[in-house]
């Protein structure tokens, strides 16, 4: 940090804390403390008001302590939402990095870039619950109805009942949902890093006689690349707490981390495994935003 | 040829598929949101029959296809078969679709099958001699194009199945649930506009407080020595990371001790809350940037620490503000989790409300896109008219919880 008070301003040393106390006191409330407490809960019964451990009944497979934690790790209902999770990490995360990235190459080249950033970033302003509901009308199996029944009716398949689909297939249609919001997100910030490259060393390949392709491949790609990984890893985590559209969208099986921890605490309420689901989520993010922060910081230098 | 003219003309062929694709990728990510927001503003038979797209078609029913099909026994005047009057309204209302008409086609009249199956119309011809039928009849009256019942019905929370809130009440009057006095209806909780008079009471204070908090602690950061500042500054970049789902379970229960679940207040402190970290990070490191002559000489001149943050620091920190203010704004208006978990059925806000609406599909898609659209409006709205701002809070980099 290189600003501290001006020499000539005086202060008791109090004045800090003055202006820090209000922030102070609503974070350790709604933060820190529930943070901290959440671990402690994620060992505790369902009830919360004995050990995890004490639940165990003998002959049983049970983890003790930990007991909350088998529950979220190895029950059908918990691979099931693991498996979609990766599913959604695998799929969404590379589809809006390299969506973002063909946006911005593609729209830096037209004179109508920014009403067409403006439209593909618009989703990002609406809610998830606005974005599921214009895309379960999308899905809708009447051909009347949806539209996706009636452009494949069109090339005589007959419709489908989108949302009823087996799994894992279904969660890849809300998958495209995510991708449809947060593209926006992944264009933007690319597209800045894709400007601040100088127009120099781009046009300096040209004249050398590079075709489009390979000023892409040899020239912007390579400077792209500390944006792109970050860009990447922020869609690991936005990927990771994705929870309405799943919740809204309600398809068979399409659970995701975020959504069974909710269910197990709104509609089944069941503390302590809440508490375990959300511990799982925060040990998955915490390496990647390790890594994000690490990232911003050696880019920040390089400025 | 001129020459310049023939390399003009290549480089503007050379570059229709790049215009090409980037239109068809533009056309792809708006249709679906075209689609909610012209289906919001058909009438509900519309909605139900044909599909948004075909909005542009000519709605004037032809008498083609019944002359094809059913003169031959029902005759022009409709009424040919004297069992039956295709041009009486009451009959023809029974049909409230084209497949209740199909059905009939299946019966036997003194022994033979109404219209063998070689003999039908296809789907498309069957419409337009239901449309014919029912405008000859007088059994419905030609739908307009484009109507905003949806919005009204939605604003006041109308849902039944058939019909409007406007003819129920002409029709009807007043009911129990129902006072047909729009703004006294339009204040009920399952009415969407209450749910925008909720959201705008949760979003307004979750937004202000936030940043009137982020900006006392970022002055501390940024212009005052104190000890510890440099530990609690990234013990504060730590807490960015924490998810909204790590802190529900305590505080629901902490709430549930103060009775607070179910209230304004609890929702305003949470999301201030957890508004903080991101919010004081962005303060902290605009403040900074500023000119220190600028402090220095305000202090000079005789300026409290108090007078300087007030009259110097929070207008010249106008753009983070902005910023920010947009972008919990928006955060908190879209939010759904922490109006499910803290607020629920108690003040429904739009988020709650449309989900709701969503598992039970109330009232129909034709009243479902409008109430969709009521939620989208004003946060594109705001995301139009302070774009630039919104792009600026994103670029400042960090990750929201
Ligand atoms: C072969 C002659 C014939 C043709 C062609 C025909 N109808 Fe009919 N339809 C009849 C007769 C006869 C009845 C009356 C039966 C009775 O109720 O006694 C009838 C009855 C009906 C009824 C009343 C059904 C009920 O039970 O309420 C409807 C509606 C109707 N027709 C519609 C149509 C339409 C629409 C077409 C053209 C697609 C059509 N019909 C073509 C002979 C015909």
């Amino acid at each position: 940090m290189k600003t501290t008070t001006p020499a000539v301003m005086r202060q008791k040393w109090w004045t800090a804390w003055m202006y820090l106390a209000p922030a102070l006191a609503l974070l350790i409330i709604f933060v820190l403390f529930p943070t901290l407490r959440t671990v402690y809960l994620s060992l505790r019964s369902s009830d919360t008001t004995q050990w995890a451990s004490e639940q165990c009944r003998a002959g049983e497979t049970c983890w003790g302590l930990l007991e909350n934690y088998r529950q979220a790790l190895t029950t059908d209902q918990a691979t099931t939402a693991l498996q979609n999770t990766a599913l959604w990490l695998v799929v969404m995360v590379p589809g809006t990095v390299i969506l973002g990235l063909l946006f911005a190459v593609l729209t830096d080249r037209v004179r109508y870039e920014s009403l067409a950033k403006s439209i593909i970033f618009a989703p990002m302003a609406i809610s998830f619950v606005g974005a599921s509901i214009i895309w379960r009308f999308v899905y809708n199996p009447d051909p009347d109805i949806g539209s996706l029944n009636a452009l494949l009716g069109v090339i005589g398949i007959g419709p489908q009942t989108w949302l009823a689909t087996d799994p894992p297939f279904n969660s890849m249609l809300l998958i495209v949902v995510g991708m449809w919001v947060w593209t926006g997100f992944t264009m933007t910030i690319i597209s800045a890093a894709l400007k601040g490259i100088p127009t120099e060393i781009i046009e300096a390949s040209r004249v050398d006689g590079a075709n489009e392709w390979q000023v892409f491949t040899h020239v912007m790609l390579p400077q792209l690349v500390p944006t792109l990984a970050v860009v990447g890893t922020t869609m690991t985590i936005n990927t990771l707490k994705i929870f309405d559209i799943v919740w809204v969208m309600k398809g068979i099986k399409t659970d995701v981390l975020a959504t069974r921890m909710i269910s197990e605490l709104y509609l089944f309420r069941n503390n302590g495994l809440s508490a375990a689901l959300a511990v799982i989520l925060i040990i998955l993010i915490i390496p990647v935003m390790y890594y994000n922060i690490r990232q911003f910081n050696i880019q920040e230098a390089a400025r | 040829m001129n020459r310049v003219l023939r390399e003009r003309l290549i480089s503007i062929i050379n570059r229709i598929p790049l215009h090409v694709a980037v239109i068809g990728l533009c056309l792809i990510w708006i249709l679906p949101t075209l689609g909610l927001l012209i289906t919001s503003f058909r009438p509900q038979q519309a909605v139900n029959e044909t599909g948004w797209w075909e909005v542009v078609k000519s709605q004037e029913p032809t008498s083609t296809a019944y002359q094809t099909y059913c003169t031959d026994c029902h005759g022009a005047n409709l009424s040919a078969v004297p069992s039956i009057d295709l041009g009486a309204s009451d009959v023809v209302s029974g049909f409230t679709n084209t497949r209740r008409l199909a059905v009939t086609f299946n019966r036997e009249y003194n022994g033979a099958v109404h219209i063998p199956e070689d003999q039908r119309p296809d789907d498309e011809s069957l419409r337009e001699i239901l449309d014919y039928l029912r405008i000859e009849s007088g059994a419905i009256k030609m739908p307009p194009r484009f109507t905003v019942n949806n919005y009204k019905d939605v604003m006041v929370g109308y849902d039944a199945r058939g019909g409007t809130y406007d003819q129920a009440c002409e029709e009807e009057g007043p009911t129990p649930t129902r006072s047909c006095d729009f703004w006294e209806d339009a204040t009920r909780s399952d009415a969407i506009f209450k749910g925008v008079l909720n959201s705008f009471a949760v979003s307004i204070p979750s937004t202000i407080l936030p940043i009137l908090l982020a900006g006392f602690a970022a002055y501390a950061f940024a212009w005052l020595d104190f000890r510890g500042r440099k530990v609690m500054f990234a013990l504060l970049v730590g807490l960015q990371i924490v998810p909204l789902q790590m802190t529900l379970v305590p505080v629901f229960r902490l709430y549930a001790d103060l009775g607070l679940n179910g209230s304004f207040l609890g929702v305003w402190l949470f999301h201030t809350g957890f508004g903080l970290p991101y919010a004081i990070y962005l303060m902290r490191n605009f403040i900074a940037g500023l000119p220190r002559e600028i402090v220095e000489s305000a202090y000079l001149d005789g300026a409290g620490h108090w007078r300087v943050f007030r009259v110097i620091i929070m207008p010249l920190a106008l753009p983070a503000i902005a910023a920010l203010s947009i972008f919990q704004f928006m955060w908190v208006w879209n939010d759904l989790l922490v109006a499910l978990i803290f607020l629920g059925n108690k003040a429904p806000v739009l988020t709650y409300q449309l989900s709701q609406l969503m598992d039970s599909l109330g009232g129909g898609w034709h009243r479902m896109t409008a109430a969709a659209f009521i939620s989208m409006a004003i946060p594109l709205a705001v995301f139009l008219l302070f774009q630039r701002y919104f792009v600026r809070g994103l670029l400042s980099g960090s990750v929201k919880g």
